[in-house]
């Protein structure tokens, strides 16, 4: 089981914007009457992308009430996944797979990069403030491996040399492209391709 | 190697498109209203016909999994789950069916809903999975846009809704009752079974639950007939896979294969080998990390089919195959693994909560030669206290990779952990504190 903490200074107050307002209201009608519960983690998702990236506990509160549960069913979800960020992260949040898969294709050179780059530590800010990183467990794509997550984007097939760019990019404000950086197109074997010939020629 | 024209996923490396002009180009959508039209009788006992397998890891025949369904709705209605919470180490099939072929899923959702009488189905994707739900959202809608799903869809006058759900990093809502309990906005914890989904599942009301692979062979399976299905791959262990291949080798890959076809065919042909050359070959973990590995001896000749590798002890799970070669080592490898079980352990029984963490303490401490003679036997014993003492097989998911480890490389791990335990050398310590506790960081 992983710990997580919550954070000491939390804002008073926390309300959806308009946007997410309506966004809220149309996961709703997704589950059926009454079941209305089922769409805590959704909701817990669009308070986190309206808070930069991490919850306070006011929006646990606000969205208990908005759903109509007691304050602790959204507690017991938002601190279950690790998906919830409990305490500020960076706007760029990076999450480095360092499961087996990826680990003997070489990720701990990708913490390495990280612990150079952003933060001596994990869910440490970087200088500017606009960086944070942590290693998680498997992302699912182990054939892609080395890989690690920015926000919503996977960056795959990485070495040291190319997570340093990335990062770089990264901490300038920049957006690197995500996908393969062997320029290997998605899953397919590299150098290798044997099946499904006549489509890929056609 | 399996002809080309037998691969159902035609466009797994996305070389056409994935949109619905060119999955219709590839045949999906084509006569899905002749095929219910068949019947709920005729669509069942075709997949039972084909020998379908669930491809999320259980091998659980599809056919007679929806044959559990209650035949008429009663006062409860009908759900049909889609499980694409894949987080099993090792395996990434899933991810290319939710990009690359949305809309085969979508038709089989269609074709499955109608065949267990469900009206809604939820897709569950893992969080992290976000673009890859948005790809499938917008398959979605192109397919409402089109009048494939919502009323009367497709023309098959049977009413179908999709709604995708996002999970949040947990690995244990790929158990199909803690996805449930997930999916009813609740921690992800299993439920104990019986009473089983199929009659009580998603809000109490009967729920069939399948893998995005299981579902999005299912069209083509009606379409092409049992009779192909069952002809590919060995009786019982029928059609065809995909296989994730990674670790070391040197084209790490998906790919559509028959099932039962030899491991070393399938790493050699569509791999590129194992890096080093097949003599530097250690071990290979079959079937996503959850599977016990197999050591290069039996990797000469096994099959990869659910039958074969049960045989040795090991099983297909969700054909992850993860190599690994003479440059690691192992046992700190299958360390990783553990402290993987530790950290997605879901708290709720404690041989599994406390086990875990266990395995995965002594683990560490034996890759760096640490642990006692002694604690070798102890692991083991460790891993027998877990299996089977769980609600949900993660006890058994955990317990596995570290079982095989001791069963085939038990002699590596002696070697390096060769010491008489500390509590025989200094005898005034009282015997119930554990040494590496007053120590060790890892303790």
């Amino acid at each position: 089981m992983s710990i997580k903490k919550i954070c000491k200074e939390q804002p008073e107050r926390f309300e959806f914007d308009v946007k997410n307002l309506e966004k809220a209201k149309k996961i709703i009608t997704n589950y059926p009457e009454g079941k209305q519960q089922s769409a805590v983690m959704a909701l817990l998702y669009l308070a986190q992308s309206q808070n930069e990236n991490w919850i306070p506990l006011a929006a646990m509160k606000y969205i208990g009430k908005f759903l109509n549960i007691p304050y602790i069913k959204v507690y017991e979800v938002a601190t279950f996944y690790t998906m919830y960020n409990l305490l500020p992260v960076g706007k760029n949040f990076i999450q480095v797979c360092t499961t087996t898969p990826c680990m003997i294709r070489g990720a701990q050179k990708i913490v390495d990069a990280c612990k150079e780059k952003i933060s001596n530590n994990e869910n440490e800010l970087s200088e500017n403030k606009n960086c944070s990183w942590v290693e998680v467990e498997c992302l699912g794509a182990c054939v892609n491996g080395p890989m690690m997550q920015i926000n919503n984007d996977y960056f795959e097939d990485l070495d040291k040399e190319k997570t340093l760019k990335i990062l770089d990019q990264i901490l300038k404000g920049g957006s690197p492209k995500p996908g393969s950086y062997r320029g290997r197109v998605n899953s397919e074997p590299e150098n290798n391709r044997k099946t499904l010939l006549d489509t890929r020629n056609a | 190697m399996l002809r080309d024209e037998d691969r159902i996923f035609k466009n797994l490396y996305n070389d056409i498109g994935s949109d619905l002009n060119s999955a219709k180009k590839r045949g999906d959508w084509s006569n899905t209203k002749e095929l219910c039209d068949k019947g709920r009788e005729w669509i069942i006992s075709e997949i039972k016909s084909s020998e379908l397998r669930g491809r999320g890891g259980a091998g659980f025949p599809t056919g007679l999994k929806w044959s559990f369904a209650p035949k008429e709705v009663g006062s409860r209605p009908h759900y049909l789950v889609i499980n694409a919470d894949e987080s099993e180490p090792g395996t990434c099939k899933d991810r290319d069916i939710l990009r690359f072929e949305p809309h085969k899923l979508i038709e089989g959702c269609l074709i499955s809903s109608y065949a267990v009488n469900a009206h809604k189905c939820y897709i569950y994707i893992r969080g992290e999975y976000f673009n890859e739900g948005q790809k499938l959202q917008k398959a979605i809608d192109e397919a409402y846009k089109s009048n494939f799903l919502g009323k009367d869809a497709c023309g098959t006058g049977w009413d179908l809704d999709i709604y995708i759900h996002y999970g949040a990093g947990a690995y244990i809502c790929g158990e199909e009752t803690a996805l449930l309990e997930s999916l009813e906005g609740k921690k992800g914890q299993p439920r104990l079974k019986p009473p089983f989904p199929a009659l009580i599942g998603l809000y109490g009301c009967p729920t069939i639950i399948n893998n995005v692979e299981t579902i999005a062979v299912v069209p083509s399976i009606l379409r092409r007939g049992a009779k192909w299905f069952a002809s590919l791959g060995k009786p019982k262990n029928t059609g065809t896979k995909i296989y994730c291949i990674s670790g070391n080798v040197n084209s790490p890959c998906n790919v559509e294969e028959e099932m039962g076809i030899p491991l070393k065919d399938l790493i050699e042909t569509h791999a590129g080998g194992v890096i080093g050359g097949w003599e530097n070959l250690k071990a290979v973990i079959p079937g996503g990390s959850s599977m016990p590995l197999l050591p290069k001896r039996i990797c000469d000749t096994i099959k990869m089919d659910f039958d074969s590798l049960i045989a040795e002890k090991s099983g297909l799970g969700t054909a992850g195959i993860v190599v690994i070669n003479n440059d690691q080592d192992i046992i700190k490898c299958m360390a990783r693994i553990a402290r993987f079980y530790k950290h997605e352990s879901c708290g709720q029984c404690t041989p599994c909560r406390e086990g875990s963490g266990w395995m995965w303490r002594m683990l560490e401490r034996m890759a760096i030669g640490e642990a006692s003679r002694d604690e070798v036997n102890m692991l083991m014993d460790v891993t027998k206290q877990i299996e089977g003492h769980t609600i949900c097989a993660f006890g058994e998911g955990s317990a596995w990779p570290v079982q095989g480890l001791l069963r085939h490389f038990k002699k590596e791990v002696e070697k390096r952990n060769n010491f008489n335990p500390l509590i025989n050398t200094k005898k005034k310590i009282p015997y119930l504190i554990d040494q590496h506790l007053l120590e060790k960081k890892n303790a």
